[in-house]
């Protein structure tokens, strides 16, 4: 099943919820403009966001004459696709290649790490897993079981100790052994704490300093999260200097808009989306897809 | 583009201020504003306009205070509805009298925190004198068992395993288990969930059959988007939780969510989880939620948070202060104490208006202030720390060369700590008797305790 399917059964509820709006008797009225505004709300993409969007969508259907619903759905989805920024590199296939996952507690950093892997692993790379959130109890069992799943091969340290020295180890490690690709899981945080990013910061550095692949550093985000999504990736993005996105949790009735609103400001990347908890739904991100499954459009 | 709802409510009232009567046209305004900024807040987008129609309904017929302005109306009406609407008394565990062990089931989406939320309610009733025993229900995450079990051994706490494959098997061996050892609670920890998971919703309802729980709570992320609504929706419907427990608002998430959970199931929430700490579990108050979905400061938050970090010994290092005056020492102290908070910008931003503050100040509120001072001060030796007064031109020089710092901003520092240092004397006045009596000495720690450790901060002479 490729993405656009997964993405257009994961949110079916909301292309219902358009659907509604453009089949409203076929008539582009103040009403429709309204709801269509607040419709957009309600998949988190941001009341600004939205509100944009919706006005610049109004502007262009007088410009060029849309007035019914699947044109006018179509020029949404462009739209929104035009939100996005672009990605230059894909970490996870142009290899050599070291990622660092970071992100809140809870936004899926570690079974991202572990899907990735065995991606890699089925596309005949080595990779090698670094087990660097030594603070949550049980996260370096956590990914042990996926590194023993995609037979993966892993570097841990016990937990609590230093997770810039995995980082060492596990980039040693890889060049010795010559490897293609180096995913490292680091604790979740939240970015209002100060000492814990900047603890995170000197992992980045050390890990920028010591590698001598290229060295990208993804923010992993979960499709529920709302409004304070956009400060998550803000903060992350000031202290680490982020590369891209992974959006988790796709799978639910959650929209994922905030998607929109962070890769829009901070001109971040998309990198995949998790659209099932099977390996193969962590998949490469598709802006018009995404934006299509997102407004409805068959 | 406005940052946060205090942001833009100042803005909106800004707007009204200076008005003597509000026009409906005003409060319209206003009304926008406010569904604008909820909406920001995560709160849904149907429970904000049924909110905002009921608010507005209040203002145009609500009894005016004289002593208010009509913003300050507004505000006073919008607080008291959002307050009355996240439930107006503080809600607590129900287990019922008559049974051992009672039983508590824990349910949510991946992510939201169940795992440690558990351990933090078996920390809490372990202090309140019960037994808890932790079940390891969530046989799908690879490690979730080893992680309760880890968080069990650290808060001093069982935990039950079981063959760790059949979630239903697990929970109704950890009650036979706590029949034998005596265990008053047990609390299940199940799998993180989606709503539309057919399978997995009916393994919480299995669970939910086979161990009869006393109370179910939903752990809630607080940092959740519009689609809360239809995650506890069929959580409520499916499951029947009784109460929430919002995580992660340690965060500097709004927590709108909080508002929709309420309104759509009627559902109170009973804990808010704060942190990583096992005891950062407490008890829900609606009126600082409501203060902190309108971003009106949670200044109940920071004298807390004031007095955690205030131990007795701050108090007796403050009585010692005032009778010998104020060292650089001290000083270094205060620093940290502001660290331990959270540094200065998470303080200054939880008083009301703070976040307006924050923005004039533009970067120079940060703490590396802070460090600067702490650098300049670890500079000194131990008596040029106890009698700041001996550091002479050359000391100025060494100082300012080992911090790495100008010999400007020694003397800045220098002049701060004599300016501190008056205000002790001012102080050591007002107390008479220099902590000699009895009753001076409490009038003293009572000073110290409303302070909060805090010493200077009052007296606005800090250096930022």
């Amino acid at each position: 099943m490729g993405m656009f399917d997964r993405l257009k059964e994961g949110l079916t509820r909301s292309r219902e919820a358009l659907n509604e709006v453009f089949y409203m008797g076929g008539e582009v009225d103040e009403d429709f403009w309204e709801d269509l505004e607040d419709r957009l709300v309600m998949g988190d993409m941001g009341a600004e966001v939205a509100m944009q969007v919706t006005d610049d969508l109004r502007e262009q259907a007088a410009r060029e004459g849309l007035t019914t619903a699947p044109r006018l759905r179509d020029a949404l989805a462009r739209r929104i696709a035009d939100e996005f920024a672009t990605a230059e590199r894909d970490p996870f296939d142009d290899t050599p290649s070291c990622v660092l996952f970071v992100g809140i507690n809870g936004a899926g950093k570690t079974t991202t790490c572990g899907k990735l892997a065995g991606f890699a692993k089925d596309a005949g790379k080595t990779c090698i897993l670094g087990a660097a959130d030594t603070f949550r109890a049980a996260a370096i069992e956590q990914l042990e079981v996926w590194a023993e799943r995609s037979g993966t091969e892993i570097v841990t340290r016990d937990r609590g100790s230093d997770p810039a020295s995995v980082c060492y180890e596990v980039l040693e490690r890889a060049e010795s052994e010559g490897a293609d690709l180096v995913l490292i899981d680091t604790a979740g945080r939240l970015h209002t704490s100060p000492e814990l990013m900047r603890e995170l910061a000197k992992v980045v550095n050390v890990t920028r300093k010591r590698s001598e692949m290229p060295v990208s550093v993804v923010l992993v985000i979960d499709a529920t999260t709302g409004q304070n999504g956009l400060n998550q990736a803000k903060e992350f993005n000031e202290a680490l200097d982020l590369d891209g996105i992974v959006v988790t949790k796709l799978d639910g009735t959650a929209k994922g808009g905030i998607a929109v609103a962070i890769s829009h400001d901070l001109g971040l990347p998309i990198l995949r989306v998790g659209v099932g908890e099977a390996i193969d739904d962590l998949q490469t991100f598709d802006a018009l897809d995404f934006s299509r499954a997102l407004v409805g459009e068959e | 583009m406005f940052n946060s709802l205090s942001d833009r409510l100042g803005a909106t009232f800004d707007k009204l201020r200076g008005k003597g009567r509000l026009t409906e046209d005003d409060i319209n305004l206003a009304m926008r504003e406010i569904r604008m900024a909820l909406l920001e807040a995560d709160v849904n987008y149907r429970v904000v306009k049924g909110f905002v129609a009921s608010c507005k309904e209040k203002c145009m017929t609500a009894e005016v205070l004289e002593s208010l302005t009509p913003a300050q109306n507004v505000v006073r009406i919008v607080l008291d509805e959002l307050t009355a609407l996240l439930g107006t008394t503080e809600s607590k565990l129900v287990l019922a009298q008559n049974r051992t062990p009672n039983v508590i089931m824990l349910v949510g989406l991946q992510g939201s925190g169940k795992t440690t939320a558990s351990a933090k309610l078996a920390y809490l009733l372990k202090n309140q004198g019960h037994s808890p025993l932790l079940a390891a229900c969530d046989v799908h995450r690879p490690a979730a068992a080893d992680q309760l079990e880890t968080l069990g051994s650290e808060i001093g706490v069982s935990v039950f395993r079981g063959d760790g494959k059949d979630a239903v098997a697990v929970a109704t061996g950890a009650i036979d288990e706590a029949v034998d050892h005596l265990n008053d609670i047990v609390i299940v920890d199940t799998a993180g969930r989606l709503q539309i998971d057919e399978e997995m919703m009916q393994e919480a309802v299995d669970v939910k059959n086979a161990v009869k729980p006393d109370q179910i709570l939903m752990v809630v992320d607080a940092m959740t988007g519009q689609d809360i609504v239809n995650v506890v929706s069929e959580f409520s419907e499916r499951v029947d939780f009784d109460g929430v427990i919002m995580s992660k608002l340690d965060g500097d998430a709004r927590g709108g969510g909080a508002l929709s959970v309420r309104e759509v199931t009627g559902k109170p929430i009973k804990f808010v989880s704060m942190g990583e700490k096992p005891d950062s579990l407490e008890v829900f108050h609606p009126d600082r939620m409501a203060k902190r979905i309108l971003g009106m400061g949670d200044v109940y938050g920071i004298i807390e948070q004031a007095q955690k970090a205030a131990e007795a010994s701050d108090i007796e290092n403050a009585e010692r202060m005032l009778r010998e005056g104020f060292t650089m020492d001290d000083m270094l102290d205060q620093m940290q104490q502001v660290r331990k908070m959270g540094g200065l910008k998470k303080m200054v931003g939880m008083l009301p208006g703070g976040d307006k503050m924050l923005e004039q100040a533009g970067g120079a509120m940060d703490d590396s202030q802070i460090t600067r001072i702490e650098a300049m001060i670890r500079s000194m030796t131990k008596e040029e720390r106890l009698k700041p007064k001996k550091i002479n031109g050359q000391r100025r020089k060494r100082i300012a060369k080992g911090s790495g710092r100008s010999v400007q901003e020694v003397n800045q520092l220098l002049k701060q700590w004599g300016e501190m240092n008056k205000m002790m004397g001012k102080m050591r006045q007002m107390t008479a008797g220099g902590g000699n009596s009895k009753k001076a000495r409490r009038q003293m720690q009572n000073m110290f305790k409303g302070m909060g450790g805090m010493g200077g901060f009052g007296g606005g002479k800090m250096p930022f």
